[in-house]
């Protein structure tokens, strides 16, 4: 292998960081004395679709916010596309928790959309025509183009989990990150946003999706990365989610019945 | 009233106290979203140990080392309540509250310690202002405004409030698309790039210097008014921020002018014949608009209603 030599000698390609669009070594993240994530690596691949499933309160919202620089972790290194975050922040696209911000805030559905435009907008740089439309035409693709001039709080949740993604759209990213985004929201949404998580793989993406329903890893996603405080499982769902690693992420938290379902759905 | 009355008496006092008024409802707005409105209560109360200290060094009562003063004890302040909101994890109210009630009993132990007899620190003048009192002696009417010898004797507040009204309106226009972004998610903004650490801090110290500039001029209590009920009272005539800046600017401008009118001929009209003071009467004014907005805004009905569940 040519190249890309990192300091101790280890090529990069080698040890997977090259091309991955996320690669995470040794994160450790502490919101007081305990550690929220310990000491967990993470590669990410490219094209395709990555659930981080563990159970509540495991570091998986933590992970995704240490990986993107806006909690500060502890210790370990993040590379995008094997190079610093900084530097490649235009390719990343992410879309928070719904409920991390206050709907009640005064803007309308296009504004918030357009908020996914404002690196090319810059500081000053006038909404033309153009911008409209690509706003508009993201809002399209989520099945919220008639609700552009609504005010955002007056949308249902599942609406306002759909601007997002639209937000996350218009920033035109290589690698989207989304913070539970099927959480709370009604069926028809989560059908409208898994459809357009599945164009973005087909167009070649990499997704990673904070998730919490373990009955619809397998339909939805390619990878899983298992978390409970520590790195649990990764890698294809058919190998990373079975009975085993799901008992060793949830403990006594899943009910056996439930394994056995997840059990017999994989056959 | 003429031109030979108006422009002596009551031309600067309205200027400094609409400036005043708009320098501080402007970020106002973005601290009423943010939830951080209590930090114009805030700043009021740290000045004191800021122009106590100023006092002790240089031994004079004289306004620009107080400014400094009073500006370096906000600037503190603001840092160690955003110090003690991170490093603590504790909301930013009980941050406010913990360090400005600190730092103004400091100074009152400060001014204890201090010969005070010989200096005007008065809390009276401190909260209310002396408005009426800003006047232009040298103006004669409307033909002044073209006269040098004239304007040099205007008050020396006018320039200065004027001056910080220009800061903080470009501090707004420079920034304006990263701080609607911050305000709003500020999650989502630090994946953009956006350092909203140091562009929130920029905030709030860019509310100090208004609010210290304004207390100058026309007193804390004007000060606290207008980092709130403006852009409370503009957040429910509209949904959207543009829009919302543009009324707070309105309703600013409203209460500083109705405010100061009714404050020197209300009371005649009422057939008093005493005027009473212009700062208070324009925080009632305000305060009075955040009530009508409340009652009749199109828009309140919105704020709180939707849970974000």
């Amino acid at each position: 292998m040519l190249g890309l030599v990192s300091n101790d000698g280890v090529t990069l390609e080698d040890s997977g960081l090259g091309e991955s669009p996320l690669a995470v070594r040794g994160l450790t993240v502490s919101y007081g004395q305990k550690p929220a994530v310990f000491s967990v690596d993470m590669t990410v691949q490219p094209g395709a679709m990555t659930a981080i499933i563990g159970p509540n309160g495991a570091g998986k919202s933590t992970l995704l916010k240490a990986a993107l620089g806006i909690v500060n972790p502890l210790s370990g290194q993040v590379t995008v596309f094997g190079q610093p975050l900084e530097a490649q922040r235009a390719r990343i696209a992410y879309v928070p928790q719904r409920a991390s911000v206050d709907w009640d805030f005064p803007t309308r559905v296009i504004d918030v959309v357009l908020m996914g435009l404002s690196r090319e907008l810059g500081l000053l740089g006038r909404v033309r025509a153009r911008h409209k439309a690509c706003a508009m035409d993201c809002l399209n693709r989520v099945g919220m183009r008639d609700f552009a001039d609504r005010q955002i709080g007056q949308l249902s949740g599942g609406q306002q989990q759909r601007v997002f993604l639209a937000r996350a759209l218009a920033q035109g990213a290589d690698l989207y990150l989304l913070d539970e985004p099927f959480a709370g929201v009604d069926a028809a949404t989560e059908k409208a946003i898994i459809a357009v998580l599945k164009s973005l793989k087909e167009a070649g993406k990499t997704v990673v999706v904070v998730h919490h329903d373990l009955a619809t890893v397998t339909d939805y996603f390619d990878h899983v990365f298992l978390i409970n405080t520590r790195k649990v499982a990764e890698g294809p769902v058919s190998e990373a989610f079975t009975a085993e690693t799901l008992q060793a992420a949830y403990g006594g938290r899943l009910a056996t019945a439930q394994i056995d379902q997840i059990s017999r759905a994989l056959g | 009233m003429s031109g030979e009355e108006f422009v002596p008496l009551s031309l600067t006092p309205l200027l400094i106290g609409t400036f005043a008024a708009i320098a501080c409802a402007l970020p106002g707005n973005f601290l009423v979203l943010r939830k951080q409105a209590l930090i114009g209560d805030a700043i009021s109360h740290v000045v004191l140990p800021g122009i106590v200290v100023a006092f002790l060094v240089t031994g004079a009562i004289s306004t620009w080392p107080m400014m400094l003063g009073a500006a370096g004890a906000a600037i503190v302040a603001v840092v160690l309540i955003e110090a003690i909101r991170r490093l603590g994890q504790i909301e930013p109210g009980a941050a406010m509250g913990v360090v400005f009630t600190t730092m103004f009993a400091a100074g009152v132990l400060l001014l204890e310690q201090t010969d005070t007899s010989t200096v005007h620190l008065d809390v009276e003048h401190a909260l209310y202002g002396n408005l009426e009192s800003l006047i232009w002696l040298d103006a004669t009417g409307w033909g002044s405004l073209l006269d040098v010898e004239a304007l040099a004797g205007l008050p020396p507040e006018l320039p200065r409030i004027a001056l910080t009204l220009v800061g903080v309106s470009v501090f707004t226009w420079l920034f304006w698309r990263p701080l609607k972004i911050s305000t709003f998610d500020e999650g989502f903004a630090r994946t953009i790039g956006i350092r909203t650490g140091a562009l929130g801090m920029a905030l709030v110290i860019t509310a100090a210097i208004a609010a210290v500039a304004a207390f100058d001029a026309v007193g804390s209590i004007i000060v606290i008014a207008m980092f709130i009920c403006p852009p409370a009272a503009a957040r429910m005539l509209t949904n959207r921020l543009e829009a919302q800046i543009a009324w707070s600017i309105v309703f600013a401008t409203a209460s500083a002018v109705s405010g100061y009118v009714l404050a020197g001929y209300g009371p005649l009209w009422l057939g008093g014949s005493d005027a009473v003071s212009a700062a208070g009467m324009i925080a009632t004014m305000s305060g009075l608009i955040l009530a009508a907005a409340a009652m009749f805004g199109p828009c309140r009905a919105h704020i709180g209603a939707h849970t974000s569940t």
